[in-house]
């Protein structure tokens, strides 16, 4: 009897500390556990009884790599909760601070994190020795997206400046104008970024995926909208746990979240947009995927890299006609009273949905908290993944079977401090 | 002739949130300069390449929260020269740390279904609690320019020069106006550890204290300040117990209100 153990102790390239573990018996997948061993850190306790307007400087701290998306959600669902509605200037500010961070995370993903698998190349500092100027380039895109963080939070990482109701203080009309030049050359360079990416060789893999995202009849959605999916559901965020769960499995620390009500696996992030929005995508940004071979649609996980960088020009895009439009509103904030009440919140951070729910007391003590983020969302639909990428390539040998898995976990950019919770990888083949 | 061989640089993660180790990455511009000044070899964010120790510096990151990365820390002080500790997380438990103040198994009950899957110690620590530390970086996350003047520092075989004064000293240089005298803002500036580029006074909000708190803080005397700008015992316990509830000063002294 032919049995193999694959074994991924600790992933590299993802943010956060996972696993893997593959057993194999006669040619075929006998267990796989994708697990994540981040060690607890357990935000929605100990945000119980603290004040509503710490949600969003604690929350921050679950992810240092998509703070925005949790100092966001985290406002959104607050003022859900007291009745507050930001005006457009403060919302449109938002979306640009939003796109800074799409731009930093997606170039830090597609070239610093992804690409040097499809180059089979360790990391990007081995591509840099080869071709230093590009990584110069992925650098300075990436920079760009710290720039706006910086220009409107106050900071890169868990920015200071986001308040519930607005923001703090309002950044200068100079400040964010001066962020138009670098916007224009980040155009022309997510194009190059495209077109690079788009030549890499994909492993032959299609599958059906049930995609979920926020849609806004306006935009492509970052940070308000609908939740929809390609199987027919649409509704408002705040019916999100009627529709989601998460189960606690013994091999990961991680909740994994199924969709209800036949617990099944479905994916958010980039694929997810891509799939249900690309109507939304600006005339350039369809264009410059479909010269890069991509159709409306895109099945296959390995391309996520090129939607990635679709993604950049996209908001790119978006956020030097919020530049060029930029006056400094009237207030920095909305001002409000605190109340009791529950209230939902739900953006797209860079690798998909990540929601939260809070119930306020009287005196805007949080009472309950619950935040699913997304790679939670997404294990099973990686686990899925693995299964038919082992299967698939059951001829290679283990190292050559390893990358190949940590670059299919990789494709979901997996923020596994988020999942609350990194990669460890063992395939067993006896 | 011997080669000389670059100096090897490892990154290390316990419990934390990663935004101190992307602090590296983010340094764009130097980057690249950063990579030919040292080896990398150990830096799972960033690299599946691994080399093995000893370490002529390493950065670690997280706090210690698992029976297994109290084992995990001495091995990694094991093959470490230098080694330094970065972040809120790693220097003072983090904001984690908030389980040290509470039973751990109602957190435990209150986000795990099945809390039985779950290994984890009672407290979250600083490293410097379970191995010696040779320096300190602070902030939640911290400063770029900082790690940068460490890391040159460090090869260089020179002490990194860090400010240890307050922030309000930060606001004075900058010469920002101060958000308590002025605004009657709640500020944690005269009591924490400058260095993060005077962020929140300039955004006209008071410190919230990342940096944890500077030698010999006068943490009573800013509460009685509080306690007159309106702030009840609540407010003023919450203030002191975030990102570094656990770092001495700010624990002591949020205990006594509430
Ligand atoms: S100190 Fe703050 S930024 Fe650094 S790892 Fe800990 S939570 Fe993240
Ligand atoms: S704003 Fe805060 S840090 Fe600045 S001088 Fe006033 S109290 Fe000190
Ligand atoms: S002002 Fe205080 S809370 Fe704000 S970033 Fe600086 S040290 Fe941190």
């Amino acid at each position: 009897m032919a049995s193999r153990v694959i074994k991924v102790d600790a992933l590299a390239r993802v943010e956060g500390e996972g696993s893997l573990h593959i057993r194999l018996r006669d040619g075929k997948v006998q267990s796989l556990q994708f697990g994540i061993f981040e060690p607890p850190r357990f935000f929605e306790a100990f945000l119980k009884g603290r004040d509503h307007s710490e949600a969003p400087d604690i929350t921050a701290r679950i992810c240092g790599i998509c703070p925005i998306a949790y100092q966001m959600g985290a406002s959104q669902a607050m003022e859900d909760a007291l009745g507050v509605v930001v005006p457009r200037p403060i919302r449109q500010l938002r979306r640009l601070l939003y796109c800074g961070e799409w731009i930093e995370s997606h170039a830090l993903h597609v070239y610093m994190l992804h690409a040097p698998d499809f180059l089979g190349m360790a990391d990007a500092l081995e591509l840099a020795r080869k071709d230093r100027a590009t990584v110069e380039k992925a650098l300075r895109l990436k920079k760009l997206g710290n720039d706006i963080l910086e220009t409107i939070g106050g900071r890169a990482i868990h920015p200071v400046n986001l308040r519930i109701g607005g923001f703090h203080s309002t950044p200068p009309k100079a400040r964010v104008k001066a962020l138009a030049a670098d916007l224009r050359w980040a155009i022309e360079q997510s194009l190059a970024t495209i077109k690079l990416v788009g030549g890499f060789d994909f492993p032959d893999i299609e599958r059906d995926y049930t995609f979920v995202a926020l849609r806004h009849p306006d935009e492509y959605a970052i940070h308000e909208g609908r939740l929809i999916s390609n199987r027919g559901m649409d509704i408002p965020v705040s019916s999100f746990l009627d529709h989601f769960d998460e189960e606690h499995v013994a091999h990961s620390n991680a909740l994994h979240g199924f969709a209800l009500p036949d617990h099944a696996a479905y994916s958010v992030g980039p694929l997810a947009r891509y799939n249900l929005n690309h109507d939304q995508l600006a005339p350039l940004a369809k264009q410059a995927a479909a010269e890069a071979g991509l159709g409306p649609k895109v099945g296959n996980p390995f391309k996520s890299i090129v939607v990635r960088s679709v993604e950049i020009l996209q908001v790119c895009i978006d956020a030097l006609a919020i530049v060029e439009d930029y006056d400094e509103p009237d207030r920095p904030f909305v001002a409000y009273q605190p109340r009791a009440g529950i209230g939902h919140g739900c953006t797209e951070a860079p690798r998909g949905i990540c929601y939260h729910r809070y119930e306020l007391a009287e005196d805007g003590s949080i009472v309950t908290a619950r935040i699913v983020p997304p790679t939670a969302q997404n294990q099973k639909t990686i686990e899925e993944d693995l299964h038919e990428v082992v299967t698939r390539n059951l001829a290679l040998d283990d190292e050559a079977l390893k990358w190949r898995c940590e670059q299919a976990i990789r494709n979901y950019d997996p923020c596994i401090s988020c999942a609350t919770h990194f990669l460890k990888l063992t395939v067993d083949r006896d | 002739m011997a080669v000389r061989r670059k100096p090897r640089l490892a990154v290390f993660k316990f419990s934390s949130c990663d935004g101190c180790q992307l602090s590296l990455l983010d340094c764009e511009l130097e980057l690249l300069a950063v990579a030919d000044a040292v080896e990398i070899a150990y830096f799972l964010e960033a690299t599946r390449r691994e080399v093995k120790g000893p370490y002529d510096l390493t950065l670690v990151e997280g706090s210690i929260t698992t029976p297994h990365d109290a084992q995990r820390i001495r091995e990694v002080r094991r093959i470490s020269k230098t080694l330094v500790t970065i972040g809120a997380c790693a220097t003072a438990g983090g904001i984690q740390a908030l389980r040290n103040f509470v039973d751990v198994e109602d957190f435990i009950r209150a986000v795990y279904a099945r809390p039985e899957f779950i290994s984890t110690l009672a407290t979250s620590t600083a490293i410097a609690a379970h191995v010696p530390v040779d320096f300190e970086l602070r902030g939640c996350p911290i400063n770029k320019v900082q790690l940068l003047e460490l890391v040159n520092a460090t090869l260089n075989g020179r002490k990194p020069i860090v400010p240890r004064h307050s922030q309000c000293i930060e606001c004075k240089q900058k010469g920002t106006v101060c958000v308590m005298v002025a605004e009657g803002k709640a500020c944690l500036g005269p009591v924490t550890q400058a260095g993060c580029g005077n962020l929140c006074p300039t955004c006209d909000r008071g410190c919230y204290g990342c940096f944890g708190p500077m030698e010999t803080p006068q943490t009573a005397a800013l509460a009685r300040q509080l306690t007159e700008l309106g702030l009840d015992g609540r407010d003023i316990k919450r203030l002191f117990q975030t990102y570094n509830a656990d770092a001495e000063a700010f624990r002591k002294e949020s205990e006594l209100h509430g």
